[in-house]
């Protein structure tokens, strides 16, 4: 969809750097012009949302930098010493940690979003790999930073996650010394956290103006999942209709950000941080953050052998293929249908999929016994069944309510 | 082909499962009833008058044998603390001794820019002094201290913005202490029965008791109660104070900052509904 640029430069300026470097042309059409399908609901917002995140994470992250420092010694001080002496330093670092909760309570909406929608369906099965690309750099910069102020549980989360990595044969140990830099998680393995944390950010914007150009060659999806057939009636210019409704979108995202941020601070966070990292000292539970739960409840959920496969290899399996089968989702969807208002089976096995995933939130955070145990194992099967079995078979043998014919129709269908 | 009826029963039937569990939680604290503090909720700010009874307490009790290594002299005269005169504070500074290989003989006067100094010069010696138990530093004590509640009331915390956990825990400890172990239950030599204490033996002995400290009472002021409960609360509010020392001006811009985006929000509704008059989406 290019093409559909009406700018001509304005004065002698504009056409002088339009043949030089036509970044007013570009941002015209991209920013201003771009055809956005009419009918996109809130849960397109989040997209804007996430680059607002994004920005946060950035500004704050940069000025947090100029006052910590990356020494074992002197990390956890540091960081009470931004909340203490640095001017605005207890809300910088407030937005900082609480950003980092809010970042993904907003894709993880963003990416449930795209599956209810289909919005990984051809043609746009490369925006969504870079989607799953953006998601596993968020997990490694949130990993990495939730080491940096070195309390109780950075430690021991850096301590548990290396960890995983030792089960992979061969190449295990090697990566696991090279992560930590060392045999145990010490000044090294804070060092390297700190650097890449900083890098990776700046990763994920790179990865983030590829997913937007990605998703700039077919245009957005929409709630129909019909394709656009006429720009004229079924769009409508990205400016001012969709500036206005994702700046709405991120003004009223900000309250919650700013409740968590101003009035309770820490309780999306873990008291046990308040500690210093002692390595001669276990807690008496290791949680990660709430945004890993499901992850590592899978992780936890595979204790037993499989054949010659080991129970810690195994899980490394599971908790790696977990996500990364989310790369191959658009294949494992074989339904030609997009948009799950259509798809009367697929909307049901949808929901359970997504109480599936809460409960494994849940589970995550309980400890590993009794019940919970059994209870992750049949949570952490049914996930891959949905990927592996559900999907393909739904699209097989379920029969789509009819689509409107174009987004204009179904637009004006609408009762008002 | 399954129905809706199959999918809702077997929705039915793991929540079924997964309920009784979550209410049986072996790792939630005994329960602790949560006081009411003044610095809980969107309004709350620090009680000065409580803050300087809970500093007394601190400094004639508990500082015997806690550090509080973040605590400079100066940040109890700041804004929203126990709000001390410039003077108070460097008299109190001058109270004590510093250690600076700087100075004359290795210690000099303290000063208003130094920080609380540590009862012990080492770790070894805080745990001999206390039969091997290490006295944790006060600075953020007592925001590494919670308050579990079992599922479902802890949801309600995300709403209600709960972070008053620490105080309700220290408070709970220090009104938690029995003369004797409950039958069957092993105290080891030099240990206390706490009821709050994770495995109940505690290293530290009851350090308050009714009477101990006597609070001076200014003119006008009613008169508080010399009793364990109340110095107990006096202490766990400054504790809250020494973690969270910004806390009334970081509520008070977040009212100022929520009011703003909820106006706000409506607002950009309302441009954003003008701008999309008359298209149908
Ligand atoms: C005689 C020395 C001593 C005095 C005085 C003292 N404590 Fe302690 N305190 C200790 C020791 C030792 C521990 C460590 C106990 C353990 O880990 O078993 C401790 C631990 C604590 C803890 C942490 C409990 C936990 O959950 O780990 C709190 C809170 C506490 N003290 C509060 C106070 C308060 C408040 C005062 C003053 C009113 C005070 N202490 C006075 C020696 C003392
Ligand atoms: C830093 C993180 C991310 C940013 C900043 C970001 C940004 C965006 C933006 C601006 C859009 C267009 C607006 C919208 O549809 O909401 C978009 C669309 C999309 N994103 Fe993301 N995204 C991020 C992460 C992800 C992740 C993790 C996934 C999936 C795993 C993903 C999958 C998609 C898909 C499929 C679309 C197209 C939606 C449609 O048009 O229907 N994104 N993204």
């Amino acid at each position: 969809m290019s093409e559909h640029s009406t700018y001509t430069p304005g004065s002698g300026i504009e056409k002088w750097l339009d043949e030089r470097l036509p970044i007013i042309r570009f941002s015209k059409e991209h920013l201003m012009d771009f055809p956005t399908p009419k009918n996109l609901n809130y849960w397109w917002t989040f997209g804007a949302i996430l680059v607002m995140c994004l920005g946060i994470q950035i500004v704050t992250g940069v000025i947090l930098a100029m006052h910590y420092t990356p020494n074992i010694g002197m990390a956890f001080d540091s960081v009470e010493h931004i909340r203490r002496d640095v001017n605005g330093g207890r809300m910088i670092q407030s937005f900082h940690a609480v950003g980092a909760s809010m970042f993904f309570a907003a894709v993880y909406i963003h990416i449930f979003r795209g599956m209810y929608f289909g919005s990984y369906k051809a043609p746009r099965e490369i925006l969504w790999i870079l989607g799953v690309l953006i998601f596993l750099l968020m997990m490694a910069t949130a990993f990495m930073g939730y080491v940096l102020p070195w309390g109780q549980m950075s430690g021991w989360a850096a301590t548990v996650i290396t960890n995983i990595f030792a089960a992979i044969p061969i190449v295990g140990t090697p990566l696991l010394e090279l992560l930590r830099g060392g045999f145990s998680v010490g000044n090294p393995t804070l060092n390297r956290f700190f650097s890449l944390h900083y890098l990776l950010p700046f990763v994920i914007a790179a990865v983030v103006a590829l997913h937007i150009w990605a998703l700039h060659v077919p245009g957005n999806n929409n709630p129909i999942g019909v394709d656009v057939k006429d720009t004229k009636r079924d769009t409508l210019p990205f400016h001012p209709y969709y500036t206005m409704k994702d700046a709405f979108g991120m003004v009223l995202f900000l309250i919650p950000f700013a409740w968590f941020a101003f009035f309770a601070p820490d309780i999306l966070g873990h008291p046990d941080n308040y500690i210093q990292f002692n390595s001669q000292v276990t807690p008496a539970h290791i949680v990660p953050e709430w945004y890993f739960l499901p992850f590592y409840a899978i992780l936890r959920a595979i204790d037993f052998n499989l054949l010659f496969i080991d129970s810690k290899l195994l899980g490394v399996i599971f908790f790696g293929g977990s996500i990364l089968i989310l790369f191959f989702l658009p294949w494992l969807d074989t339904s030609k249908v997009r948009s799950g208002n259509f798809r009367p089976m697929f909307k049901w096995f949808y929901w359970l999929f997504v109480v599936n995933f809460v409960a494994l939130t849940y589970l995550g955070a309980q400890p590993a016994e009794g019940i919970y145990v059994i209870l992750s194992k049949i949570c952490t099967a049914y996930y891959f069944i949905h990927f592996i079995v559900i999907l393909p078979v739904l699209g097989r043998i379920e029969t789509p309510r009819p689509l409107p014919t174009s987004i204009s129709e179904s637009v004006l269908g609408k009762a008002h | 082909m399954f129905n809706t009826k199959t999918i809702l029963a077997a929705v039915a039937l793991v929540a079924s499962l997964a309920l009784p569990a979550a209410a049986q939680e072996g790792h939630s604290t005994p329960h602790i009833d949560k006081q009411s503090w003044s610095f809980a909720g969107i309004f709350g700010t620090y009680d000065q008058n409580q803050l300087q009874r809970g500093f007394q307490v601190f400094r004639e009790v508990c500082s015997n044998c806690h550090s509080a290594r973040l605590i400079a002299f100066r940040t109890l005269a700041e804004e929203g603390g126990p709000g001390f005169s410039d003077e108070q504070i460097k008299a109190l500074a001058a109270e004590y001794e510093i250690a600076d290989p700087t100075a004359d003989g290795g210690v000099r006067k303290g000063v208003a820019a130094d920080f609380w100094p540590s009862p012990f010069a080492t770790e070894q010696d805080a745990r001999d002094a206390n039969g091997g138990a290490l006295p944790p530093d006060f600075s953020v004590l007592a925001k590494a201290r919670g308050v579990t509640d079992a599922f479902p009331f802890w949801i309600f915390n995300y709403f209600t913005g709960y972070s008053e956990g620490g105080p309700d825990y220290i408070h709970a400890l220090l009104n938690g202490y029995h003369e004797e172990a409950p039958e069957g239950f092993e105290l080891a030599e030099g240990k206390y029965y706490n009821d709050y204490f994770p495995g109940h033996a505690i290293g530290m002995g009851p350090p308050l008791a009714d009477g101990l400290v006597s609070y001076e009472v200014a003119e006008g002021e009613a008169e508080v109660p010399l009793t364990l409960q109340q110095y107990s609360t006096d202490v766990a509010a400054f504790m809250m104070w020494m973690g969270e020392p910004h806390l009334a001006g970081r509520k008070q811009t977040g009212f100022v900052v929520l009011l703003f985006l909820v106006l706000f929000a409506g607002l950009m509704y309302a441009t954003k509904r003008r701008i999309w008059q008359g298209i149908e989406h």
